[in-house]
């Protein structure tokens, strides 16, 4: 009890302190998660917007593919884009491997699915309420998934915090193609994971207390955004 | 007169519609003239909307054949309109800009429109802000905006405060003024009475009556056509 309180005492010091090894850690966390979210949400929105609305043939398969995805272990995506970035791998060319950007293109593909499932959800919803209004009016498919999404932008929003959420908790992805390199690749999970591990609990603790501070802030933002939302809907009524 | 004159705008032949194990429509007949003010009625169930979907276009038949002139343009008006989470100007604009017209000209004609339903004065407001009545003449002016020759509307008054209701009656009754032919769903019989020229009454997904509107209230009809209108009159 002593050594998690005298752990948390020198977590605290650590944080207040601005100590330059901590914030290099946390902002290149947030510059990983939030560059991989950019990226995976502005595939992912339109492409799930687009399966809330478009009918054709196998988009079952499509769907429970996706939602088996959502499933996918973080190690996993990690070794994929491994073998995909490798030397002798398809992406080997561009030299990404135990980078920042492997890290991003990682982190990237483990959200990619949960942007489609999730914002082809709120988008089939509001397609079978309000779709053949559009569709009467003119609006094929994709204009439909583009008008839908965008008056579902609330909705929407859930989804990006949502992913950011998964993207900066994950510790397996980034371990195994950024290699937690000292100033370079070390985030925050893999930071907490390699400290503990060497027994260093007052900066694992520290950025543990960091990592939930910012899980705390991201689901308030998501309180706060359902909150307006409820409000501003009941309003319109 | 030209062509379009004698031909039928819409003509439906022996068409049935099916939903899964639901049959819809079965086997109906219909055409639909220029002028017209068409009112469909039947019970809940009876197959209106969908009637008035497949005149339209939004659902294909399952059988039969559905011959819709394509030189004309159509508007259709729900019951409970959808507005998209944004101004009144911009969700009419909208619906002209889906009809082809550029986005300063659409807004324009919209903001037109908005004049011809009362509204120009709510143009800058938030459309999910609005009352019940307020959206259905949103809906009238978005139809008006892309200057239909056909309008479609599915029981537009149902719902709306008795104002309201007379509100959207004067709308229709300007459209049929201006030559707009209307296929209307209604479970009122007196807006029947007073807006449409001809009426077709369903029964459990066919149609057993199609008469001028003053023949269908004051002539004796068939057995399942009377039997909802002893209906409506409990």
């Amino acid at each position: 009890m002593n050594t998690l309180l005298e752990s948390a005492i020198t977590a605290l010091h650590l944080i207040t302190s601005n100590d330059p090894a901590l914030a290099a850690i946390v902002l290149r966390s947030l510059a990983v998660s939030a560059l991989a979210c950019v990226l995976a949400c502005s595939a992912g929105l339109l492409l799930g917007s687009w399966l809330g609305v478009a009918r054709f043939k196998g988009r079952g398969a499509v769907l429970t593919l996706v939602n088996t995805l959502l499933a996918l272990p973080a190690v996993v995506v990690g070794l994929l884009v491994y073998v995909l970035l490798s030397r002798s791998g398809p992406l080997g060319f561009l030299g990404w491997l135990f980078s920042f950007q492997a890290m991003v293109l990682a982190q990237a593909v483990l959200v990619l699915p949960v942007a489609i499932a999730l914002s082809q959800q709120v988008v089939s919803d509001a397609q079978t309420q309000h779709g053949e209004q559009l569709q009467s009016m003119g609006a094929n498919p994709a204009l439909r998934a583009l008008l839908l999404g965008w008056d579902e932008r609330y909705a929407l929003l859930l989804v990006l915090l949502t992913t950011f959420g998964r993207a900066i908790s994950e510790v397996g992805a980034v371990m195994i193609v950024g290699g937690n390199i000292d100033g370079f690749t070390r985030v925050m999970t893999t930071a907490i994971a390699l400290e503990t591990s060497k027994g260093d609990l007052p900066l694992a603790l520290g950025l543990g207390m960091v990592l939930l501070t910012i899980v705390l802030l991201l689901n308030v933002a998501v309180a706060c955004v359902k909150n307006w939302r409820e409000r501003v809907e009941t309003q319109a009524l | 007169m030209s062509q379009l004159d004698f031909m039928p705008w819409v003509q439906i032949d022996n068409a049935s519609v099916r939903f899964g194990r639901v049959l819809a429509l079965q086997g109906v007949s219909l055409q639909i003239r220029r002028g017209e003010s068409v009112a469909l009625v039947g019970s809940n169930g009876s197959g209106k909307s969908t009637l008035l979907r497949l005149a339209y276009g939004l659902v294909k038949p399952s059988s039969g054949q559905v011959t819709m002139n394509s030189t004309l343009r159509q508007a259709f008006v729900f019951q409970r309109p959808f507005v998209l989470r944004t101004s009144v100007l911009s969700n009419v604009a909208l619906a002209v800009w889906l009809s082809g017209a550029p986005w300063a000209q659409a807004k324009a004609r919209a903001m037109d429109a908005l004049s011809e339903v009362d509204m120009h004065t709510l143009a800058t407001r938030q459309a999910r802000t609005l009352s019940g009545g307020q959206l259905q003449r949103l809906a009238f002016a978005r139809a008006l905006a892309t200057q239909p020759d056909l309008l479609f509307l599915d029981e537009p008054t149902a719902s709306l405060a008795p104002q309201a209701k007379r509100d959207v009656e004067a709308l229709m009754a300007q459209c049929t003024a201006r030559g707009i032919t209307l296929v209307f769903a209604s479970h009122n019989l007196g807006q029947v009475k007073r807006l449409a020229t001809r009426v077709v009454c369903l029964d459990a997904a066919r149609v057993v009556a199609d008469k001028a509107t003053a023949e269908f209230f004051d002539h004796a009809l068939p057995h399942l056509a009377a039997n909802f209108m002893e209906n409506e009159a409990l």
